[in-house]
C-alpha cells in the first residue's frame, strides 16, 4: 500500500524481526522463569499442531476432526518405549511420531473414500477407535492410564548436560530440553511448510484445493499428493503429542485422545488467526494464549468466548486476523504467491441475494 | 437365545440412535450442512424439557410437547441468522460455525446447570415392561423405537406427499433454479432446521427418559448419529433408520462380549459398512 | 418500436461477472402479448440478459421495468411474483422430482387460478401426461424442454423468458416445441426467446434484437431486416469492410 515502504525492505525488516524473536525465544530457559518456559512450551506445541492442521485443511482441503488420534498414538507409543521397553523418552518421541504416521496410512485408506463432510466425521470416528483400543492396553493402565516413573526425565538425553550448564534442577533442565525441542519443531514446521508450499508440489497442492479438475489436467495426482500431506502431518502431530506428554508425565485415553484439546482448540487457533496462511496459526496461537491467561479462571466462560470468537471470524472476517492485517496494510510477511481461500462472494457468480 | 435377546436390545438402542440421526439426516440431505452442534442441541432440548417439568411439575411427555414449538423457533432463528450466512460451496465455514456453536452451547449449559447428571422422571412407565414371547421389553425403549419409526415415516410423508416436501427436494437438487419457482432457499432451510430441532426434542425426551444426561454428552451422541446417517446414505431417511439400527445392534453385541467394547463395536461396524459401500446402504441415485 | 406502453422495458442495463462486464447498456421492449427474439453468437450476453431480468444475476446500472414498475433490484422469487417466469438454459429440471412434481413446483407461489394448470399443460404437451410419473430427468431432451416450459407457465406469468429452448434438439423436436409458442401467446403471456437459430427466430418473433459482446448491435421487425445486416450484426463485420 504505502509507496515509501518497498516490498523488499518490508521483507528484510520482517526477517530481522524474526531472527531477533527466535534468538530471544532460544534464550528463554536461561533468562526466564520456569513457569514462562512451561507456558511457552504449550503455546509452541499448540502452534505445531495448528500448523499441521492448517496444512491439511487450509492447503490440502482435508478437514480432519481426528488429529487427536495422532497425538494420542504418539503419546502412548512414547510411554510404551519408555516404560515397557526402557528406551530414552526422546527416542520414544521419534518412535511415537513414526507410529502415528504408520497409523495414518490405513486411516487415509479409509477416510479418503469419504468426501468433504464425510471425511471429517470419518476421521473423528477412527480417532475414537484409536482411543478405545488404547484403553484396552492393560500394560499401560487400560482405561485409567499410567504415569512415567519418577525421575524418568532426569536421565533423559541432554538433561544432565543442561542441568550442569545452567546450574538448575533436573526438572527445570527437562523443561528446558522439551521447550527447545518444541521450539525446534515449530521452526522446522514453519520452514518446511514455507518451502513446501512454494515448491512445485506445494503449488500443486493449492491447485488441487482451488480446482480439482484443473489440477488433474496438468498432471497432478490429487489423491496421492493429499495422502502424502496427510501422512506427513500425522508424523508431525504424533511427534508433538509425544513431546507434550513427556511434559505432562501422565497419560490416559481421555486426555491423550481428547477431541477438544488436540483438535477443537487447534481448529480455533487456525481459524481465528487466518486459515490458509502461515502467519495465521502463529497469530492464532498468541490470541489463544492471551485469552487463556485472561479467562483461565472462568473455565466455561473462556470456552464460550473462544467459540463465539470462532463464529464471529467465520461470519465477519473469513480470512482471520491475518487476513484483516494484510487487507489493511497490504503487507505479507511470508508471501506464498497464491490467494488464501476467498470469501464466497468473490469465487461464486454474482448471485441470488438481492433482497 | 441370549444372542437373540442381544439382537432385540440392540434394535431398541438403534431406535434411539435413529432418533438422534433423523434431524441430522434431514438437514444434511436438504442443504448439505454438517451440523456439529446437533448433539449439543439435543442435550439443550433435554434441559428445556427438564426446565418445563421442574417449573410446572408436568409429566415430561407433556413438557416435550410444549418444547416442540420452542425448539422449532430456535432452529428457525439459528438457520436464518447464523447458518444461512455461511452456507456455500466451501464446507469449512459451516463446519466451523456449527463447531463453535457446539462449544458455546455445551459450556452455556455447564454454566447454568452445572456438570451434575440429570434424568427426566417419567413416573410409573419407567419401570414397566411388556413380555413378548421369550423377551421382556422395557416400555420406554419400545416407545423410543416406535417413535423412531413414526418420525421417519412422518418425515417421508412430508418429503414425498406435500408441497413443502417438494420444495425441500427441489432446493436440495438446485438452489439457484428453485428461486425461479418463487422459492427462497434460505426460508426452506430455516423451516428444515426448525423441523430438525423438533425431532431433536423427541430424541431428547427419550435420551433423558432412558438414562442420565449432563451437558457434556452431546458430541459422543453426535458421532453415533452421524455414523447412522452416513451408513444409511445421504438423503435417505429410511436409510438413516437402518443405519441407527446397525450401530445399535453392533454396540449391543460388542457390549455382550465385553462391556468395554460397546462403543468400539459400533465404530467398527461403521468402518466396515463404509469399506464395502462408500456411499452408504441406500444412496440416492442422483448424487 | 410501437404505440402504447411496453409490458417489459429494459433500459441501459449493465451486468458484471466479478470484474468482467457482460452487458453494456442494453435496451429492449416487449409489448403485452408480444414476442421478441434475441439472437447472437455464443458469449454475446443473451443468457446474461435473461438471468439479469429474472433476478438470478445482480443488475449493475440501468433499469428493468414491468408495467412501469422497477424490478431490477428484486430477488428472483420476487421477480416471479411480479409475473416474469424463466425457462433456464439447459432446462434445469429437478432430478428428485417426477414430471408432474416438476410442473407443480412451478406453481409453488401461485395464488388463485389462471389459464395454465396441469390439465392445460398436458393439453399443450400431451406426451407429458403419459410420462407424468417418470423422474423429470428420465425423459428425452425435447420432452424435458416441454417440462421446463410447462413448469414456467404454471405460475401464469405475464412474461415468459425462454433461454435457448432449441439447443441440442433435433429439427423435428424443435418444430414441436415452437408449435406451442402461438398457443402460449394466445393465453396472453408475452414471450422473450433467446435463439441461436436465426431462421427460427425470424419466423416466430414480432421484433428481433441481435446482440454481440454485451451490446444490441441491430434490432427491427423481421421483415425489415436483411440477411446481410443480420449476418454483419451477428459476426461483427462492418458494412464498410464487407
Amino acid at each position: 500500500m504505502s509507496s515509501s515502504f518497498s516490498k523488499g525492505s518490508a521483507r528484510s525488516l520482517g526477517i530481522a524481526i524474526a531472527v531477533v524473536l527466535v534468538l530471544g525465544m532460544i534464550a528463554v530457559p536461561v533468562i526466564g522463569s520456569r513457569a514462562l518456559v512451561q507456558d511457552l512450551f504449550s503455546v509452541l506445541t499448540l502452534l505445531v499442531l495448528a500448523l499441521n492442521w492448517n496444512m491439511l485443511a487450509g492447503f490440502a482441503g482435508l478437514v480432519s476432526v481426528g488429529q487427536q488420534a495422532f497425538v494420542g498414538i504418539g503419546a502412548y507409543v512414547m510411554f510404551a518405549c519408555t516404560i515397557l521397553w526402557g528406551l530414552d523418552p526422546l527416542v520414544g518421541v521419534l518412535v511415537g511420531g513414526v507410529a502415528a504416521m504408520l497409523f495414518s496410512i490405513p486411516m487415509a485408506f479409509f477416510a479418503f473414500r469419504l468426501n468433504g463432510a464425510y471425511f471429517a466425521i470419518g476421521t473423528w470416528a477412527v480417532a475414537d477407535i484409536a482411543r478405545l483400543v488404547a484403553s484396552q492396553w492393560t500394560a499401560l493402565g487400560g482405561g485409567t492410564g499410567t504415569s512415567l516413573p519418577k525421575g524418568t526425565t532426569k536421565d533423559m538425553f541432554g538433561v544432565p548436560f543442561v542441568k550442569d550448564l545452567l546450574d538448575v534442577s533436573s526438572a527445570a533442565a527437562a523443561d528446558a530440553v522439551t521447550y527447545w525441542l518444541a521450539l525446534a519443531l515449530a521452526l522446522a514446521m514453519l520452514t518446511i511448510s514455507y518451502v513446501f508450499l512454494r515448491s512445485k508440489m506445494g503449488l500443486g497442492l493449492q491447485a488441487v484445493r482451488d480446482n480439482l479438475e484443473a489440477a488433474r489436467s496438468v498432471g497432478i495426482n490429487p489423491t496421492r499428493l493429499k495422502a502424502l500431506v496427510f501422512t506427513l502431518c500425522a508424523f508431525g502431530t504424533g511427534l508433538t503429542g509425544a513431546l507434550i506428554f513427556i511434559q505432562i508425565t501422565r497419560v490416559t485415553p481421555q486426555a491423550a485422545f481428547a477431541v477438544i484439546d488436540w483438535t477443537a482448540f487447534v481448529i480455533f487457533i487456525v481459524v481465528i488467526g487466518g486459515i490458509g496462511t502461515l502467519p495465521g496459526p502463529i497469530l492464532g496461537a498468541l490470541v489463544f494464549y492471551a485469552l487463556e491467561r485472561l479467562l483461565a479462571d472462568y473455565g466455561t466462560v473462556y470456552l464460550i468466548a473462544l467459540g463465539l470468537l470462532g463464529i464471529a471470524v467465520m461470519l465477519f472476517a473469513r480470512r482471520g486476523l491475518w487476513g484483516l492485517i494484510t487487507d489493511r496494510t497490504g503487507f505479507d510477511l511470508l508471501p506464498l504467491g497464491h490467494a488464501p481461500p476467498a470469501p464466497l462472494s468473490e469465487t461464486r457468480q454474482p448471485v441470488p441475494e438481492r433482497t | 437365545m441370549i444372542w437373540l435377546d442381544t439382537l432385540v436390545q440392540g434394535v431398541l438402542l438403534g431406535g434411539l440412535y435413529a432418533l438422534f440421526a433423523a434431524g441430522l439426516s434431514l438437514v444434511f440431505g436438504i442443504m448439505r450442512l454438517v451440523n456439529l452442534a446437533h448433539g449439543d442441541l439435543i442435550v439443550l432440548a433435554a434441559y428445556v424439557i427438564l426446565g418445563i417439568c421442574s417449573a410446572t411439575g408436568m409429566n415430561p411427555f407433556i413438557a416435550a410437547t410444549l418444547a416442540l414449538p420452542v425448539m422449532f423457533v430456535f432452529g428457525w432463528l439459528l438457520q436464518t441468522h447464523l447458518f444461512n450466512r455461511v452456507l456455500g460451496e466451501d464446507i469449512l465455514p459451516p463446519l466451523l460455525v456449527t463447531f463453535g456453536l457446539s462449544v458455546v452451547t455445551q459450556n452455556l449449559l455447564l454454566e447454568f446447570f452445572s456438570a451434575d447428571s440429570r434424568k427426566l422422571a417419567m413416573g410409573a412407565v419407567e419401570a414397566q415392561s411388556v413380555t413378548l414371547g421369550p423377551f421382556t421389553l422395557g416400555l420406554i425403549p419400545l416407545a423410543t423405537l416406535g417413535s423412531a419409526f413414526a418420525v421417519i415415516f412422518a418425515l417421508n410423508q412430508l418429503f414425498y406427499r406435500t408441497a413443502l416436501g417438494r420444495a425441500f427436494r427441489a432446493t436440495s437438487d438446485d438452489r439457484v433454479t428453485v428461486q425461479l419457482m418463487g422459492i427462497y432457499p434460505q426460508k426452506v432451510f430455516a423451516i428444515a432446521t426448525g423441523i430438525a430441532l423438533m425431532v431433536a426434542t423427541l430424541a431428547a425426551l427419550y435420551l433423558g427418559a432412558r438414562a442420565n444426561f449432563d451437558p457434556t454428552i452431546g458430541p459422543a451422541r453426535l458421532l453415533y448419529a452421524f455414523e447412522a446417517v452416513i451408513i444409511g446414505g445421504l438423503g435417505s431417511l429410511w436409510g438413516t433408520l437402518a443405519g441407527g439400527l446397525v450401530i445399535g445392534v453392533a454396540q449391543a453385541f460388542g457390549a455382550a462380549i465385553n462391556p468395554e467394547w460397546q462403543i468400539l463395536a459400533g465404530h467398527l461396524a461403521f468402518v466396515a459398512v463404509l469399506l464395502v459401500r462408500p456411499r452408504g446402504l441406500f444412496p440416492r441415485a442422483n448424487d | 418500436m410501437s404505440e402504447g406502453e411496453p409490458l417489459l422495458a429494459v433500459e441501459a442495463l449493465t451486468a458484471h461477472y466479478g470484474d468482467f462486464q457482460a452487458l453494456f447498456g442494453v435496451d429492449l421492449h416487449l409489448d403485452p402479448g408480444g414476442c421478441v427474439a434475441i439472437i447472437g453468437a455464443n458469449g454475446a450476453g443473451k443468457t446474461t440478459l435473461m438471468r439479469t431480468i429474472a433476478g438470478i444475476l445482480r443488475a449493475g446500472a440501468g433499469r428493468v421495468l414491468l408495467d412501469g414498475a422497477e424490478i431490477q433490484r428484486l430477488a428472483a422469487p420476487e421477480v416471479l411474483r411480479h409475473g416474469v417466469a424463466m425457462v433456464p438454459e439447459g432446462r434445469k429440471l429437478f432430478p428428485s422430482l417426477s414430471v408432474e412434481e416438476n410442473l407443480l413446483i412451478g406453481a409453488h407461489e401461485r395464488k388463485g387460478d389462471g389459464r395454465w394448470n396441469l390439465e392445460t399443460i398436458y393439453d399443450l404437451f400431451p406426451i407429458l401426461r403419459e410420462r407424468r410419473r417418470n423422474p423429470g430427468t428420465a425423459l428425452s431432451g425435447g420432452q424435458q424442454q416441454m417440462v421446463a416450459i410447462g413448469r414456467a407457465l404454471m405460475s401464469n406469468p405475464r412474461v415468459l423468458l425462454c433461454d435457448e429452448i432449441s439447443l441440442g434438439l433435433a429439427p423435428v423436436v424443435i418444430r414441436d416445441i415452437y408449435a406451442a409458442v402461438p398457443r402460449i401467446r394466445e393465453s396472453g403471456t408475452a414471450i422473450v426467446v433467446v435463439e441461436q437459430d436465426i431462421g427460427q427466430a425470424l419466423k416466430i418473433a414480432d421484433y428481433v434484437y441481435c446482440m454481440m459482446e454485451g451490446r444490441v448491435t441491430l434490432s427491427g421487425r423481421p421483415s425489415d431486416l436483411s440477411r446481410e445486416a443480420i449476418h454483419d450484426a451477428y459476426f461483427g463485420v462492418s458494412h464498410d469492410l464487407a
